[in-house]
């Protein structure tokens, strides 16, 4: 396999973008990482889309070609839509990855997109709820908020976690997301103010859970041997995984250990020949504050158990151990389901430059991990500047 | 009227299902590597095997882990909010993913001994679920 690299980002922000279309947004986002990368969009020779739901959203299925004839890509250009629930994006960054390190082409255009609050909260949560298993989990009234509140009541069991620690991840995402324009919410929130909100799924409250967002986020990928005629700043994808856990929740060996991520995990440090301390920056799939304590863990940047307090401690804050989620994560920017793996591609690859608002100072090497459904599929990337 | 979403018996399902009519749990074991399985699927995920039987258990377990919906995602849930989404363990070591009865959601608790009911929530679907054991 060839080295690759990427030579530019592109993105919306995550937000109730009105007025525009899930084809625009995506067109937007598509042009900018193109631009970026200082080619031309009939360089492209391969374009991968990952969305989830596009069809009950908004209506439209068959959205890769629609997205590429608006971008411009040549006619000759395969064009595919990727989907696997919130982790859609991650497996299109993947796929446009492998594309590249086999030889297969040299210029790849992955992107993500996600228009969700066109619909009413109803037709969204309806559209998330096909996710999970029809049969035997969604017939029994479960709910993702559910979902990571059971993985936080057995959390808060096995290793006692405290509410307060899940509600400073919420502290903590928000008060990083204030500096970030890409970002959905833009004010800090007091752990008071996380701990007094509404119930969603008890234990855990509205703050505790990302808003649905609208918005699309792109990368165009080349060999690394070339990546320098393109960019100063090319960044290298060292370690590339993408994994299957279970299909349903209660089959999982214990619902506070998040399997795919492990194994991610575990193939993408080795392909780098890294290991968990050797990360300066992560941006984690905190979908949930409970989400993003479970993936400090099952990454291994702490010991089981230990995630919780490593928040109290302060360890995952930019400057401390391991920046998490500096560009705000889901919980602060938005989580437009399908775009969300590469919107944190781009938040990495802006640390890396150098050229991140919420900078981790001397930023050399970063994580980006998304997870989807229910646990059942999850990427990791891991990217170096060079 | 039942508004909340009815499974529908399938190829793999349907013993499942018509078990539960009867108000009898059944739990597909693999005849090859002896473990239970479930949801009800064709192959054993252990070892592959498609040689299973179907096995009557005896419905006692405890929760594992449990939460309380106070935002439903299916508008048939809306009436019921609070309501309680549990995971019990059955004696067996198979878990599932089903709703307890007869208990209020405060009452739950990680490691409760429960035990199987059947709700005959409609004419052709009955439901397993749970209540507090010996109650
Ligand atoms: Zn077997």
């Amino acid at each position: 396999m060839r080295s690759v690299s990427i030579i530019g980002i592109g993105t919306t922000p995550f937000s109730v973008l009105e007025g525009k279309s899930l084809k625009e947004i995506a067109t937007m986002a598509c042009v900018e990482a193109i631009n970026d990368a200082r080619i031309a969009k009939e360089d492209i020779q391969t374009f991968y889309l990952g969305n989830y739901c596009s069809g009950i959203l908004v209506g439209q299925e068959t959205i890769a070609p629609l997205v590429a004839n608006s971008v411009g890509l040549r006619k000759e250009t395969p064009c595919t839509k990727i989907e696997g629930a919130c982790c859609s994006a991650g497996i299109a960054f993947r796929d446009a990855f492998l594309m590249v390190a086999a030889g297969v082409c040299d210029f790849a255009l992955a992107a993500g997109v996600e228009k969700m609050t066109s619909v009413s909260t109803a037709k969204a949560t309806e559209g998330l709820a096909s996710a999970m298993d029809q049969e035997y989990e969604a017939r029994t009234g479960l709910t993702f908020p559910g979902f990571f509140a059971m993985v936080a009541r057995r959390h808060m069991y096995e290793f006692g976690t405290t509410i307060e620690q899940l509600g400073m991840v919420s502290v903590k995402n928000h008060n990083n997301g204030v500096v970030n324009p890409r970002a959905r919410f833009r004010n800090k929130v007091t752990l008071d103010e996380v701990m007094n909100s509404r119930l969603i799924a008890d234990p855990l409250k509205l703050y505790d859970c990302c808003p649905i967002s609208d918005g699309a986020a792109a990368a165009v990928l080349c060999p690394t041997e070339i990546a320098r005629q393109f960019t100063d700043k090319p960044i290298e994808i060292v370690g590339s995984a993408h994994t299957l856990g279970y299909a349903t929740m209660y089959e999982m060996d214990s619902v506070t250990t998040i399997l795919p991520t492990v194994l991610a995990a575990k193939q993408a440090f080795e392909m780098a020949g890294l290991k968990p301390g050797d990360i300066d920056v992560a941006e984690l799939h905190d979908c949930f504050t409970m989400a993003e304590i479970v993936d400090s863990e099952d990454l291994g940047f702490f010991e089981k158990g230990r995630g919780g307090p490593a928040v109290e401690e302060g360890l995952t804050q930019v400057g401390g151990k391991i920046a998490i989620n500096p560009s705000g994560g889901l919980l602060s920017k938005g989580h437009p389901v399908g775009a969300t793996g590469i919107g944190q591609v781009y938040e990495i690859v802006k640390q890396l430059r150098g050229e991140h608002e919420n900078q981790v100072r001397g930023a050399e090497i970063g994580l980006a991990h998304n997870l989807g459904a229910t646990g059942q599929v999850a990427t990791v990337h891991i990217l170096r500047r060079r | 009227m039942y508004k909340k979403p009815l499974p529908r018996p399938t190829l793999e399902s349907k013993e499942f299902w018509e078990g539960c009519k009867r108000h009898e749990l059944l739990i597909q074991r693999c005849r090859d590597c002896g473990s239970y399985r479930h949801y009800p699927r064709l192959l054993c995920p252990k070892c592959n095997s498609e040689n299973t039987e179907w096995v009557k258990v005896s419905g006692k377990g405890q929760v594992y882990t449990w939460a309380i919906a106070v935002q439903p995602f299916h508008p048939g849930f809306a009436e019921d909010v609070p309501y309680a989404m549990v995971i019990v363990e059955l004696e067996e070591g198979v878990r599932l993913m089903t709703n307890i009865a007869d208990s209020r959601p405060e009452d739950l608790y990680i490691g409760m001994p429960v035990e199987v009911v059947f709700d005959d929530v409609a004419e052709e679907v009955t439901l397993p679920k749970f209540k507090p054991a010996g109650k």
